[in-house]
């Protein structure tokens, strides 16, 4: 008997090992953030905010905060040597014109067509979409992180999201705490399962179609 | 080089009347024309249509109110074209209740809106929100295979920026990400007023450097 816990730390640290040197990475807000604690030492990935900047650095010290530097969540941060700032017309030229080769979001929904659904609870919860759109129809790969049940035990991976959607078939890539999922022909491909977890235990809680691909292994 | 009249903060919001549509720059606060900001709510300006990217961090325990947060919380708008609310919950309290008309947009749609407007586009085709609510009542276009919305261009009557720097000429210079929407807001308005933190002599800022050409400028608000 395999009990589910939820574990955001092993979401980030599986996406961040999607990157190789030179790759412009998009970050959300939240769980997404992580991943940026967890890129391996000798790979250099350039985040770029839709705020508008690359070279996205670290939170300042306390008291070295600069009220001209934030985040597209609106935190103090740092800027790294190489970066640069830009106005929010070429910060989404960069985003849409297929200049970022990861945008990684967190999720309400996601579907096995790809459909991502992140922005939006009609009538409970309506914040606005931000930059999430364009980030979804723009970037090169597009990555959703998101733990892989509700507290209430039914699974964000669904056959169909019912919420309204970010984008249509943009999703490749579904990380959760459980494993790690293609989108491929209508369906979810199972490529990679975390311990304790097995591929059992993942089609039998998961909400949608799954296919374990041949080769699919543990995540070590 | 002809000067830029320099005029208070009180008189840039003067500027305003009701009915208009008013882009402020500024992103969660950061690059925010906070002296304007504030003599509109001094001036008790009513009935606008606020183009912002989102309407500021509003946290009453905090005591935090950003941005647009205090003239949402006066009650200065009847209809907020943005991307992002949910760092305000008073704006989406006045959405909730029927008081104020909130249209999200999509980031990178509202910029693209507001700099089709500057530059003498009818709009923009975007693949952004294809397969979304966001592309209902719109033209959908298929060019080389690939779905595109047709987003009409965003123009404004008044544009309050904020800049680091000008010269008397009206040249911006902006700092780091407080730059944002406001070089395309400036671009957009029949009116453009800039709040600036420095003021220095024609010929002072590196014409290399300006990030908002003087052209675009018609009065200067020194930060108070």
């Amino acid at each position: 008997m395999i009990e589910y816990v939820e574990n955001k730390e092993i979401i980030a640290r599986r996406i961040a090992r999607f990157f190789a040197s030179g790759d412009v990475v998009n970050l959300g807000i939240g769980l997404p953030t992580m991943v940026g604690n967890f890129v391996p030492e000798g790979v250099t990935v350039v985040l770029q905010s839709e705020n508008g900047m690359m070279g996205l650095g670290p939170a300042p010290e306390k008291g070295k905060e600069d009220k001209d530097l934030t985040n597209a969540g609106g935190m103090p941060v740092t800027v790294l040597d190489g970066g640069c700032f830009f106005d929010s017309a070429v910060s989404f030229g960069i985003i849409r014109g297929g200049h970022v080769d990861f945008t990684v979001l967190g999720v309400l929904e996601v579907d096995q067509e790809g459909n991502l659904a992140n922005y939006k609870i009609p009538g409970k919860m309506v914040p606005g979409m931000g930059g999430a759109m364009d980030l979804v129809a723009g970037s090169k790969k597009v990555i959703a992180a998101t733990t892989h049940l509700e507290k209430s035990g039914s699974s964000k991976l669904k056959r169909r999201c019912v919420l309204p959607l970010t984008a249509a078939h943009e999703v490749d890539i579904v990380v959760t705490d459980v494993g790690y999922f293609t989108v491929k022909d209508g369906k979810f491909r199972l490529e990679e399962y975390f311990a304790p977890y097995t591929p059992e235990w993942i089609v039998e809680h998961t909400g949608a179609d799954i296919v374990v691909a041949p080769g699919c292994k543990e995540f070590r | 080089m002809i000067e830029k009249p320099v005029i208070t903060a009180a008189e840039a919001a003067a500027k305003v009347k009701a009915g208009d549509v008013v882009q402020l720059g500024g992103f969660l606060g950061c690059g925010s024309p906070d002296s304007i900001v504030e003599a509109l709510v001094a001036a008790g300006a009513k009935d606008l249509t606020l183009v912002c990217n989102d309407t500021g961090i509003y946290n009453e325990a905090k005591g935090v109110s950003n941005g647009p947060a205090p003239l949402v919380k006066a009650k200065a708008f009847k209809t907020m074209i943005v991307s992002h609310i949910g760092t305000n919950p008073e704006t989406q309290r006045q959405m909730n209740a029927g008081e104020s008309d909130v249209r999200l947009v999509p980031q990178g749609t509202l910029a693209e809106r507001i700099r089709a407007a500057g530059n003498g586009l009818g709009g923009v085709l975007t693949p952004t929100g294809v397969g979304t609510e966001v592309e209902e009542g719109k033209r959908k276009l298929t060019l080389n295979g690939k779905d595109y919305l047709l987003e009409e261009a965003l123009p404004g009557d008044v544009a309050f920026v904020k800049a680091k720097k000008a010269d008397k000429a009206g040249n911006l210079v902006y700092a780091k990400t407080a730059r944002n929407f406001n070089p395309i807001m400036a671009t957009a308005c029949a009116v453009v007023i800039a709040e600036v933190e420095e003021l220095v002599e024609i010929g002072a800022i590196d014409p290399d450097q300006v990030h908002t050409p003087s052209i675009f400028v018609d009065y200067i608000v020194k930060a108070e």
